[in-house]
């Protein structure tokens, strides 16, 4: 019970690679009641046009509005009804959804899934019906300070012509100008089973599992499915640029500073991962957690992240500090990116974090949903099966000098982006 | 949820201990019966900042070096102040959890409370608050909460009114620390991978030597019945209405609670304890509310208390539309369950519903011992056990008494939040200094 045999392994995940492409995994459970499923498909907004930023996610927010066998309110009854779950969103790269429900309903659930990604109507009504809550939504975070500050951390991390300048949510310009037939033809080309991923753990027996998958999703096919979308080059960032949102009748600002980090693919992602940790993560939030919120008393939440990804994601630590405080949070931050490229972190720290980064595995397995990401992660960023199992060997062998050079290879600090939102700025 | 045992040490402390061996982790939890419902005027606020200037350290634990202690065992902790208790917890590989049983140990009477820390927290914590004041929900739930308790101390929020944050003193907070942290005003959990006889054995080790306290009795004025109803209107810069219906509801141990629950489930959608929620998509209030472009989404608020505490409605208005058609809408919903009954299939519904979010929020160690923690501080972790049950034995006929008995006018207060045409709003580069 306590051994490794419980690991997620290719010991007791169940991997079958389906005739149209798609990848089904399972993890048998049964100590819980309740079965949950993840996955994505090749339809993140990377495949949307700039003037219709938006249309993956409001394709992805349609789909459960109307199918060719059910309306909205036959989805949502046959969900609701058995207290399960299912939510599909887009992201930049993929579609991804999500669902739970007990054990014995895995069969309702899968049944939903396939329906709602395979014969969507968008029914016009329902389509005008979402567009008003979506545009009432960004509205909202228009007023928002972290939305405001990471939108204009993005878009000044990002030129223009890269995918990841961009909301999937899209805007209130874009919105508006994205028609039904948009949504129909985005789904039509790009929802299929060509690198479609599905993980399934739960109460439930692995082949059942797969059978079931099989018998709604297995015929699937759409000729039409392009060529997996390929991220141009980008630079990193030269100079340091400062931008700041004004967002009246606000008591705090938020801020983001960050340069480009590694995709999940870089061999320095985990020491990155670790280094990351050093400064803005282990303990109370890291060294940066220490010095801006517990030495100073800056801020409610200060830390660092490291998004990691199918691309070059954003590398960067965010902060809620009051106006008055912002330079001097600010130049707390820049202090502790100086020192941590500079000097190497001490034994303590790695040593620490090590032990942090392999103790920690077993609670991040220990619910349904915790498993389901792992192997989800395993098999999007083709790590292996095992890597799970390897996981701790990997962790272990990483030196200071690893973690250095990682952080020095991303971070300069003469040479990053800061956004701020909050009331105009006290001088 | 069988295999609950409970103890009592002799200096007062209630343990519950859970043995449950699906995955190699530990829970640990010491509730404290101190909330913000127990907060003086001149002290709202209190019971969360203690809770965290517990983190800042104790001669054995000096500051820092708890929180590099519990990460580096791999483990997760974490805090919270309600209204009815405060709480502390460490969720650890089975392996390891003893440093969280020492810590809590440690800490429950050596707190520093060092003067420099307390004036460094109180800025985090006033940054707490801000952080909260830029949702415009954070005022209109302030006010509404405000208006529907003029003497329960159920009235202010919990992280406290800005004027206590700015006035309250290192021996105020010391003095509320020992007042109310003591074993025999505690309940200690623990669910997971352990034998309960060790665990029990090594708990009266390391808590069986703190002597119980002098408990004072706790500050608590009951709310007197509302004559009328009542409401707020915020007005602050912004882009989105809400309206928030709040009333007086019955408390947890009240039988009349599961009633509402069921009746929430109906109109609402279900929510479970804590860990899931799902989709309310074919709830009563969604249909009459968003699917007719009034509202963009509609929720419902029934939390269990000690005292009677509010069940509570809260829609975002659709763009283009007003508070005062959101507001009439659900006013026809609401006389729809005063004057009919629900129907057995959205009984059925309600019940299986509460099924699979009870099972859903209880697969996790944490989560099962935060609610053995919880219920008990009200009545008994049975209040848990039972919860399911006491679902199921709603009628329908109950269902309409509660509505017509909780859902009157003159029991409830309404809140408005009414943005101001907001300006700014632009980006724009700042020049390097």
């Amino acid at each position: 019970m306590s051994s490794s045999s419980s690991i997620p392994g290719p010991h007791n995940i169940t991997r079958v690679e389906l005739d149209n492409g798609i990848v089904v995994l399972v993890y048998e459970n049964f100590a819980a009641q309740s079965v949950v499923i993840g996955g994505s498909i090749e339809a993140g907004s990377i495949y949307e046009s700039p003037a219709k930023s938006g249309t993956a996610s409001m394709t992805a927010a349609s789909l459960m509005r109307g199918t060719q066998n059910r309306d909205f309110d036959a989805i949502h009854s046959a969900l609701e009804d058995i207290g399960a779950d299912l939510d599909v969103g887009a992201g930049v790269h993929t579609t991804g959804f999500n669902g739970k429900a007990l054990a014995e309903d895995l069969p309702v659930l899968i049944d939903l899934l396939a329906d709602v990604l395979r014969y969507p109507v968008f029914p016009a009504q329902q389509v005008e019906r979402l567009r008003g809550e979506i545009l009432t939504g960004l509205q909202y975070r228009m007023q928002d300070t972290r939305y405001r500050a990471n939108r204009a951390f993005r878009e000044n991390l990002y030129p223009e012509s890269h995918p990841y300048h961009f909301s999937t949510r899209g805007t209130l310009e874009t919105i508006p100008g994205i028609t039904v037939d948009d949504l129909k033809a985005f789904q039509q080309k790009h929802y299929g089973p060509r690198d479609m991923v599905i993980t399934i753990v739960g109460a439930v027996k692995a082949q059942d599992a797969v059978n079931i998958v099989k018998a709604r999703l297995g015929d699937w096919q759409n000729p039409q499915q392009p060529a997996k979308a390929v991220l141009p080059d980008i630079k990193q960032v030269e100079e340091t640029r400062r931008i700041a949102v004004n967002v009246p009748g606000k008591t705090q600002s938020d801020v983001v500073m960050g340069v480009l980090g590694p995709s999940r693919f870089e061999p320095d992602y985990r020491a990155a991962q670790m280094v990351n940790s050093v400064l803005g993560q282990f303990g109370m939030m890291g060294r940066i957690g220490d010095e801006v919120r517990e030495r100073l008393g800056l801020a409610y939440y200060a830390y660092s992240s490291i998004e990691g990804g199918l691309g070059p994601g954003a590398w960067s630590v965010n902060a809620g500090v009051n106006p008055a405080n912002v330079q001097l949070a600010i130049e707390s931050v820049v202090k502790e990116i100086q020192r941590i490229t500079t000097e190497e972190v001490t034994d303590e720290d790695i040593e620490d974090n090590k032990s942090y980064f392999t103790g920690h595995l077993p609670l991040q397995l220990e619910s349904n949903e915790g498993i389901a990401a792992s192997i989800l992660n395993m098999e999007t960023y083709q790590l292996g099966l095992d890597n799970l199992l390897k996981y701790a060997d990997e962790v272990n062998a990483l030196t200071k000098a690893d973690l250095l050079k990682a952080i020095q290879k991303y971070w300069n600090p003469d040479a990053f982006v800061v956004a701020v939102a909050g009331p105009e700025q006290q001088q | 949820m069988a295999g609950v045992t409970r103890h009592q040490l002799d200096n007062g402390l209630t343990v519950l201990l859970k043995e449950q061996h699906s995955a190699p982790v530990v829970s640990w939890w010491l509730l404290y019966r101190i909330g913000s419902r127990n907060e003086r005027t001149g002290q709202t606020g209190i019971s969360h900042w203690v809770e965290h200037m517990m983190f800042k350290g104790t001669p054995t634990f000096p500051p820092g070096l708890l929180d590099r202690q519990i990460s580096k065992e791999g483990g997760n902790w974490n805090a919270q102040t309600s209204m009815d208790y405060t709480a502390y917890y460490e969720t650890m590989p089975a392996d390891r959890i003893d440093l969280g049983l020492r810590l809590e140990a440690d800490r429950m009477v050596n707190t520093i409370f060092d003067p420099e820390e307390v004036e460094s927290e109180r800025t985090v914590i006033i940054s707490e608050r801000q952080g909260s004041e830029n949702s415009p929900m954070f005022w209109l739930g302030e006010e509404v909460r405000a208006a529907a308790f003029r003497v329960h101390g159920y009235h202010h929020e919990i992280i406290g009114d800005m004027t206590d944050l700015e006035t309250m003193t290192r021996d105020d907070l010391y003095g509320h620390y020992r007042a109310n942290y003591m074993p025999n005003n505690a309940i200690a959990v623990a669910v997971g991978d352990f034998q309960t006889g060790d665990m029990l054995k090594r708990i009266t080790e390391l808590y069986g030597v703190i002597p119980a306290g002098t408990k004072a009795e706790a500050f608590v004025r009951p709310e007197p019945p509302q004559n009328g109803e009542r409401r707020v209107m915020v007005e602050r810069p912004g882009s989105t209405q809400f309206l928030e219906v709040a009333y007086h509801a019955p408390a947890a141990i009240d039988d009349d609670w599961f009633k509402l629950a069921i009746l929430n489930s109906v109109l609402t959608g279900p929510s479970g304890l804590g860990g899931g929620s799902i989709d309310n998509k074919t709830s009563r209030l969604y249909k009459a509310l968003v699917e007719t472009e009034l509202a963009v989404d509609i929720d419902g608020g029934l939390l269990p208390s000690i005292d009677p505490y509010l069940y509570d409605f809260v829609a975002t208005v659709r763009d283009g539309r007003t508070i005062a058609e959101v507001e009439a809408a659900l006013d026809a919903q609401l006389d729809k369950v005063l004057n009919d009954n629900i129907t057995q299939k959205e009984l059925d519904k309600a019940r299986k519903q509460a099924r699979a979010l009870f099972a859903y929020s209880t697969e996790r160690v944490t989560a099962q011992a935060f609610w053995l923690a919880f219920a008990e501080n009200f009545h008994s972790y049975e209040w848990f056990e039972d919860y399911i049950a006491r679902l199921e034995a709603v009628t329908i006929a109950d269902v309409r008494d509660v509505a017509q008995k909780y859902l009157r006018p003159q029991n409830r207060t309404v809140g408005w939040f009414i943005p101001t045409t907001p300006d700014g709003g632009e980006q724009y580069e700042e020049d390097e200094e």
